[in-house]
């Protein structure tokens, strides 16, 4: 599927919308109770994220499918546009930059120009938070749980924030590998 | 294990003519609704005209368990035709060439389905199935139109009122109230 007819589909799909505020503090809320019940433990913090992004992915999903109407990916690079240019388009109206392939086509990574759960955040200034804490990290348990519901094991995490401190914030997502018992005709 | 089967097919058979039964007295369309999960479970079943003879409890999980395995059977028979290969002059001994390489399917960009629908004078099933594996069969009279688009509003209605409902476990059979008015409501709207 060609990139700009990806970006269409991802401009005209209409999903119900709500306040972006309401969903930042919704969220910021539920990571500063997580910081809390886990003591400031960032790593547990980071984990208990990922894994709520993954029970919500495997929900979305479907969602995504009935409303955006694309068919499967042909490979790891168009899933990376659907990913970018209708997912987040839809779900944050946000397109992520799509950057820094592998040659072998399985690792790419996500750069966010904005991110909407992170507005108003500054992280604690207890001296670990800004090197522990993944503030953003429900959003690789996401797409985790979304793409292993259509076939793909995939492992994804933040290697930068801006929050942190860094230029920019990015993720890194690496395909794992194809689940066997749905594979897509081309990798039997 | 043959008489198994055999006697599914027998049984699958006897719903349709159950079905067919009242197509004369319909003039909706849409006789019943199935979702089976991806492992091949049956995970809802609703008719949406009242009086629709009815199966066991038992026979609609067979039922689901066996059309889940005509299914894949249908994606596995897809013909493979012998993939065209540049004649490479280093291939100098025949014997090392392995023959189950060098096929594919027609039409390489296109993803291989299993059964799409089945369609008697009757009735008409159409299956459809979302890339996460979950399949819709729904049972209609042969004369309605725009199934396809029915299945897809039927879809959008199950990824918001099943899968958005927190308290549904994946997987499991389908009990949400919402889903079942909303269902309801949509079909009798469109008439």
């Amino acid at each position: 599927m060609s990139s700009n007819k990806t970006s269409r589909i991802g401009e005209e799909t209409r999903v119900d919308k709500v306040n972006a505020e309401l969903v930042t503090l919704t969220y910021g809320t539920i990571v500063a109770q997580l910081c809390q019940d886990y003591d400031s433990n960032y790593q547990d913090v980071n984990k208990q994220l990922e894994k709520m992004g993954y029970n919500i992915g495997m929900r979305l999903i479907e969602d995504f499918l009935a409303k955006s109407g694309v068919g499967r990916c042909a490979n790891f690079r168009d899933t990376a546009d659907m990913i970018a240019k209708v997912g987040f388009k839809i779900f944050l109206n946000v397109t992520p930059t799509v950057t820094n392939w592998t040659s072998d086509n399985t690792q790419f990574s996500l750069i966010f120009e904005e991110n909407p759960l992170a507005d108003f955040v500054e992280l604690p200034d207890d001296g670990r938070a800004q090197d522990e804490l993944w503030f953003s990290n429900i959003l690789c348990g996401v797409l985790r749980g979304a793409l292993e519901m259509v076939q793909m094991q995939i492992e994804a995490h933040f290697v930068s924030d801006v929050l942190r401190g860094d230029d920019t914030t990015e993720m890194r997502v690496s395909l794992v590998r194809y689940i066997e018992d749905e594979m897509p005709p081309e990798e039997e | 294990m043959y008489n198994l089967e055999f006697e599914n097919t027998i049984m699958f058979l006897n719903y349709t003519i159950a079905l067919s039964d009242l197509g004369t007295l319909s003039n909706m369309g849409v006789f019943s609704l199935i979702i089976i999960n991806k492992a091949g479970g049956l995970i809802y079943q609703r008719e949406f005209q009242a009086g629709l003879r009815k199966l066991s409890t038992n026979d609609y999980l067979v039922l689901a368990g066996t059309f889940h395995g005509v299914h894949a059977i249908t994606r596995s028979i897809t013909p493979k035709i012998p993939s065209v290969q540049p004649p490479s002059p280093a291939t100098s001994s025949p014997s090392t060439t392995t023959p189950a390489a060098s096929h594919s399917y027609p039409n390489p960009g296109v993803p291989v389905t299993g059964l799409d629908y089945l369609e008697t004078d009757k009735f008409r099933l159409t299956c459809f199935q979302t890339l996460t594996g979950t399949k819709f069969l729904l049972f209609t009279d042969p004369l309605t139109g725009n199934v396809d688009t029915i299945v897809q509003k039927i879809y959008e209605l199950y990824a918001d009122f099943v899968m958005k409902n927190p308290f549904y476990q994946i997987e499991m059979p389908v009990r949400c109230e919402a889903f079942d008015r909303h269902l309801g409501a949509w079909l009798r709207g469109r008439t």
